[in-house]
């Protein structure tokens, strides 16, 4: 267990460890096929590759890395969204750094900006509201990215927009949802997952309530878990412990960012400005029913999708790009034919690539890259 | 963007428009605090507070051990550099890079 010292506290991450070995040998399941845990977040799937939690726990686990890279799952269609918008004469588009460097079809938003398109990184939605207001006479849209965690954010910003009577700010809304994405991946025919670990932070704004149908409806437990290597330990031992006393239920072992009742004035921002799409079209998961939002009809004037005539197509992604199969976990990132040859974090082909919360990218920067895997 | 980062509230800038500044490893920089909001309005009780905060919003108050804590797993993961990149380089179309 060589990285161990590398731990805040070596001595409790050793604990957990050996509770983590000791506890897979007393699930009968576990020894017949390993049991799949999936992280759903990317802040995890980060941390796990980041800390090499993978190749310290017993080969009775098996960790699937989830959907919940904002960035990972666009679409290749919705990036060209994006540059058509960005593309007509009066707009100044704004984006979170994380994508603009996300191929679309013929080009990304970065290309797009090497073009001669306004195309400018915000590190907040408030920042582009800012530039709404320095630049009256231009349209100034803003990519809204991200689950529950970043959508309280984008909600606000439009209410302060309407406040002031902004009229040339607009959203282009592409936030998600984690629940109806949950449960598209607990009804997928390729998939078993025996338990999850969940997001800390979309956990922090929707609280414990709404996954408490992945243990009545589907008897999966699942266990809130923070970002620090030690915490994804301890989250694991919790999930075994349920695993092996044949119980399903939701447990949070962040609590000390994560309130059971969420954040009420967040959820209550999100209410008043976004409602559930009917689908939402999903990189390598295809179209999930109610997993996007959109702004409700009161504050259509700030809507993008009202206002531009986007492209709005479907395209596949390149044959030799596996985003796909990787998001769904039906292979390991090494084990796509261009990982590390044609597609790296400095030439992306998948935005699992793009992101440092992609399973790519992480895999690529933190795994061991062996040549002899790639050349298999 | 989902990670978020810790800083300390240092001042309330206006109380009306919910906007306080906050000290994230001595880059300054005006957040709103909405979902922090006291029950009671008085907003002063957050000055001297750490928060997390997500893209320019405050989103939960954590203890200032915490807040140490996740600043130096950020460090580790690489993501406090570029984050707050990100906070000092809001890209205004001043100058074209």
């Amino acid at each position: 267990m060589k990285f161990v010292d590398e731990f805040r506290d070596p001595e409790m991450a050793k604990n957990a460890l050996d509770r983590i070995h000791a506890l897979v040998k007393e699930i009968p399941k576990a020894q017949q096929q390993p049991l799949q845990i999936m992280e759903v977040c990317g802040g995890h799937t980060h941390s796990i590759f980041r800390y090499g939690l993978e190749e310290l726990l017993p080969k009775e686990i098996e960790l699937v890395h989830g959907p919940g890279c904002p960035v990972c799952v666009l679409p290749m269609g919705r990036v060209d969204d994006c540059v058509a918008i960005a593309e007509q004469p009066d707009v100044i588009f704004t984006t979170f750094g994380d994508a603009m460097r996300v191929p679309g079809s013929k080009k990304s938003l970065q290309d797009a900006k090497a073009a001669g398109c306004d195309v400018r990184m915000v590190y907040s939605p408030m920042d582009a509201l800012n530039i709404a207001r320095q630049h009256p006479d231009k349209r100034v849209v803003f990519f809204g990215l991200g689950f529950e965690t970043t959508m309280p954010s984008t909600a606000l910003t439009i209410k302060q927009a309407e406040k002031e009577g902004i009229e040339n700010f607009y959203l282009f809304c592409n936030h998600v949802t984690i629940i109806p994405t949950i449960k598209a991946i607990l009804d997928s025919p390729d998939m078993y997952i025996d338990g999850f670990l969940g997001p800390g932070h979309v956990s922090m704004v929707i609280g414990e309530a709404p996954y408490r149908f992945i243990a009545a409806s589907y008897q999966r437990p699942l266990i809130i878990a923070g970002f620090e290597p030690l915490d994804v330990l301890q989250s694991l031992v919790m999930l075994l412990e349920q695993l092996r006393d044949g119980k399903a239920e939701i447990e949070n072992q962040y609590k000390r960012i994560v309130p059971d009742g969420g954040n009420h004035a967040a959820l209550k921002a999100v209410g008043e400005i976004f409602e559930l799409r009917e689908f939402f079209e999903w990189r390598g998961l295809g179209s999930i029913d109610h997993s996007g939002v959109q702004i409700k009809a009161a504050y259509a004037r700030f809507d993008a999708e009202r206002e531009f005539a986007l492209p709005n197509v479907n395209i596949a992604d390149p044959k030799s790009c596996q985003c796909g199969e990787v998001l769904k976990g039906v292979i390991k990132p090494w084990q796509c034919k261009v990982f590390g040859k044609q597609c790296t974090p400095e030439t992306p082909l998948g935005a699992l690539m793009v992101s440092t919360e992609g399973a790519c990218s992480a895999y690529y920067s933190y795994g061991k890259i062996n040549h002899q895997q790639l050349d298999r | 963007m989902c990670l978020g980062i810790p800083g300390q509230i240092i001042a309330i800038v206006d109380a009306q428009e919910q906007a306080g500044l906050v000290n994230v490893s001595g880059v300054k920089r005006e957040v709103n605090l909405a979902c922090v909001a006291p029950e009671d309005g008085d907003w002063n009780v957050l000055v001297g507070r750490w928060t997390l905060v997500h893209v320019g919003f405050a989103m939960s108050l954590i203890d200032e051990e915490e807040a140490q804590r996740t600043l130096e797993i950020l460090a580790e993961l690489g993501e406090l550099q570029e984050e707050l990149a990100a906070m000092t380089n809001t890209d205004t179309g001043q100058v074209s890079p």
